[in-house]
């Protein structure tokens, strides 16, 4: 496709300068336009939609002309501009930028006017209820991702051409259209608790399912430290699908004359799962399990929803977002930022490098 | 290629041609405003307002009808915006340089967070503040006053103010079992241990708020500070200089859990005070037979009452007794106080409004606010209940507002509440969590 465009004929001066003037008529005259249609909405964002599309397609149809006008040397470098420019530009205002930014806070006070050197990134790492959150992140890095994985795996390969795989794996798969907002209300009502005492009825499912059994009612969310498991669950309900749907694709690519050659040779379904199928598999699962830990790193709306950071259950996402939008300390609240960022970013690089091996990226 | 643009130009001369029609129209109809010189908003009418606050529900519909008559009489309208997580969505809408034109503050420690980066119009520069200061008492302009980065601001205005101090009841239920409305903090006690004795739990207390949970506990422990210890304690409090870890602190969280851990005193036991919503709460008083007795909350609780009940007969309040009658009847306010973040002749407009007791005329008639304006008129109170209210603040020997709204919002909005409810459910000791209360003070 690039090279098409850089070996074609060089196009007219004339045409491409007819072109740009038109280009800019549009682009001006669709933005008076739209000014003057502020009294009636519909047709302004018709209007918004067929000139805002319009015009883009028409901008990057401009511009490579401007770029096929150009000498052949310079046409590659123009066209590759053209191409990924905005995109880069972009990416570098709305990404770049803001985290730039973010770190040049974490060294100011609460206002982010004063200096205050590395006095954030000390709270950061001693404060009690950052190492709280430093500690639960770990246990959904460890518990949550580990289950996920595992569990994929495992329904993944024991469904694998079963006569109702097609069944039981859309019903595991359903709960990922679900949102983690919307996952948290759900539990919500498994985990409620009504309490002791007179005239109390339970309505959580949790705990219908536990005085059944002649057990004693919970408060779930409130027991410290093993709260936290009951909301690393949630995330396992969520993702585990998701981690059997890529696995079990990964599985059907294994040629079966392999494991026919296995069976062969004697081998029971203990040595293929260990010795063929996760072997073979092996950068998939190491994609799902990267994945997944970036997701439980940077986790916040389950915690948000179920317990808002309380009992003992906070994590780092949540202390950032408390600390900048509801205690107005923007500098501790960035240098939360900046410490998350560098705990994802190995992660977050190996998982690159191995999609780069796979040769998905090149 | 020519093709595609010949079809632009085609749909953007025809959008032109209609837009230029419906323009002709909106002029008519301004020009229509305009030759209406007996009109004296036809400089607003027509334009936008928009505002933001946590009022949802029940009192969003009452805060709608309220300005009604307003925006009738002048053309300008007011959207309103109501959310529950607003501490959390305001910041991200004033810092992201998208303000709302007015915002309401439950909280005035707060609205001090963005007066100190300089967000907040200073009211003295834009309304008439002659007007505004003769409809208010010292002490509301007081507490309206900030700290911003040029020196003292008028930051807000006070719009609707709730008493605190009040324990309800359900009156019928009340009246028909033979309880007395305790007068003094030792009849409270015959009284809690008369309904213990009858079999029912005494206490309805739920303290979950989403995010916000937490800050039903913090009410308590403020009641409990103006009934334990001195009014300059309880200013040194909020202010930080009496620390958390201080004898008289700790004796007022120490009231209230003598109250609420104690055996079959509260509705579900110490666990369900964190799981049970504050709104759900005072619900289970109205059922038949009434699973608790008590709830004490501010009036605007009422709100949160069932359907159809009727004030003064369904329903009925009393005054929180004072624990040691040397410190005479305190009683703990709140409000909400308005701020001002776009300066444009429509929003001072709404603002001076807001100034005037006019303005929650509605929502004192419906119910569940209580004016802080000297033009307001007891009449108003349709429900003796409310009319009640007023009247307890007015006897009251002396008047706090709410403790956390006062305090800086790490504190105020974070770690108080926070705190508070790790140590009801038994997650932190209460050493713990005052230590952890202090540390968190933003120094």
């Amino acid at each position: 496709m690039l090279t098409d465009l850089i070996n074609r004929p060089k196009t007219s001066k004339r045409y491409v300068l007819v072109l740009v003037l038109i280009t800019f008529a549009i682009l001006i005259g669709g933005f008076v336009l739209l000014q003057k249609m502020q009294n009636v909405k519909i047709l302004m964002t018709l209007f918004a939609v067929v000139w805002g599309v319009g015009s883009a397609a028409l901008l990057y149809f401009t511009m490579n002309s401007i770029a096929q006008s150009l000498p052949r040397k310079m046409r590659s470098v123009a066209v590759a501009i053209v191409f990924a420019g905005p995109a880069v530009l972009i990416l570098f205002w709305a990404l770049v930028l803001p985290t730039l930014r973010t770190f040049w806070f974490s060294f100011f006070d609460a206002t982010g006017s004063k200096f205050v050197g590395l006095k954030n990134y000390m709270f950061a790492f001693t404060d009690p209820i950052m190492l709280e959150s430093f500690r639960n992140n770990l246990l959904w890095m460890i518990f949550g991702t580990s289950t996920c994985v595992i569990l994929g795996l495992l329904i993944a390969v024991l469904g694998d051409k079963s006569k109702h795989e097609k069944v039981f794996k859309s019903l595991i798969f359903m709960p990922m259209a679900i949102s983690f907002v919307g996952a948290g209300v759900i539990w919500k009502f498994v985990y409620a608790y009504k309490g002791q005492g007179i005239n109390i009825v339970e309505i959580g499912l949790l705990n219908a399912i536990v005085t059944a059994f002649g057990g004693e009612a919970q408060p779930w969310l409130l027991v410290p430290f093993w709260n936290n498991f009951f909301l690393i669950f949630i995330m396992v309900w969520l993702q585990t699908g998701y981690a059997m749907v890529i696995i079990s694709s990964a599985i059907k690519a294994i040629p079966s004359s392999l494991n026919e050659a296995a069976r062969v040779d004697g081998a029971n379904g203990f040595t293929i799962f260990f010795k063929i199928t996760v072997p073979f598999i092996m950068p998939t699962i190491i994609t799902v399990t990267t994945t997944i830990l970036i997701f439980s790193l940077k986790l916040f709306d389950i915690v948000r929803v179920m317990t808002g950071g309380n009992y003992g259950t906070n994590v780092i996402a949540n202390e950032f977002y408390l600390r900048q939008f509801t205690y107005g300390n923007t500098g501790e609240a960035s240098a939360i930022a900046i410490v998350l960022l560098v705990v994802i970013v190995p992660v977050l690089y190996y998982n690159l490098k191995e999609f780069r091996s796979r040769k998905v990226l090149k | 290629m020519k093709k595609i643009i010949a079809i632009f130009m085609l749909v953007i001369s025809s959008a032109a041609f209609l837009s230029a029609n419906s323009n002709k129209e909106a002029d008519k109809k301004d020009s229509a405003a305009m030759a209406d010189k007996n009109d004296p908003y036809a400089a607003v009418r027509g334009k936008v307002v928009t505002m933001s606050g946590p009022f949802v529900d029940n009192d969003a519909v009452k805060f709608e009808n309220s300005i009604k008559s307003f925006e009738e009489m002048t053309g300008i309208d007011i959207q309103y915006e109501g959310s529950k997580e607003f501490e959390a969505s305001i910041a991200i809408r004033i810092e992201g340089g998208n303000p709302p034109d007015i915002a309401d503050f439950p909280q005035p420690g707060l609205l001090e967070n963005f007066v100190k980066k300089g967000y907040v119009i200073d009211l003295n520069k834009t309304l008439d503040m002659k007007k505004v200061k003769d409809n208010y008492i010292q002490s509301w302009l007081d507490m309206a006053t900030m700290t911003g980065p040029e020196g003292d601001i008028m930051a807000g205005l006070w719009a609707r103010v709730n008493g605190k101090s009040l324990v309800w009841y359900n009156k019928k239920a009340f009246d028909a079992a033979g309880y007395k409305v305790p007068t003094t903090w030792k009849e409270l006690m015959t009284l809690q241990s008369q309904i213990i004795a009858d079999g029912d739990t005494p206490w309805a207390i739920g303290i979950e708020s989403g995010a916000a949970t937490g800050w039903a506990m913090t009410d308590w422990v403020e009641e409990m500070m103006l009934r334990t210890t001195s009014l300059e304690n309880y200013d040194k409090w909020v202010s930080g200089e009496l620390k958390f870890d201080s004898p008289e602190v700790r004796a007022a969280i120490q009231a209230v859990a003598d109250i609420w851990f104690a055996d079959g005193m509260v509705y579900g036991g110490r666990n369900s005070i964190a799981t049970t919503s504050f709104g759900d709460a005072p619900k289970v008083m109205f059922e038949q037979p009434p699973k608790a007795w008590l709830h004490k909350q501010g009036n605007f609780i009422t709100s949160f009452f069932p359907d159809n009940m009727v004030a003064n007969e369904d329903y009925d309040f009393f005054y929180l007794p004072s624990k040691d009658p040397s410190l005479g009847k305190p009683v703990l306010v709140a409000g909400d106080i308005y701020a001002m973040f776009n300066d444009r002749p429509e929003v001072r407009m709404v603002m001076q409004y807001f100034a005037t007791g006019a303005s929650v005329e509605g929502w004192v008639k419906a119910g569940g606010a209580i004016s802080p304006h000297k033009d307001s008129k007891l009449s108003w109170y349709t429900n003796s209940v409310d009319r009640k209210v007023a009247e307890v603040i007015q006897n009251a020997t002396s008047v706090r507002f709410d403790g956390s709204d006062l305090m800086p919002g790490a504190v105020g909005a974070g770690s108080f509440w926070r705190e508070m409810t790790d140590y009801v459910v038994g997650a932190k000791t209460l050493d713990e969590a005052v230590k952890a209360i202090d540390a968190s003070w933003p120094k």
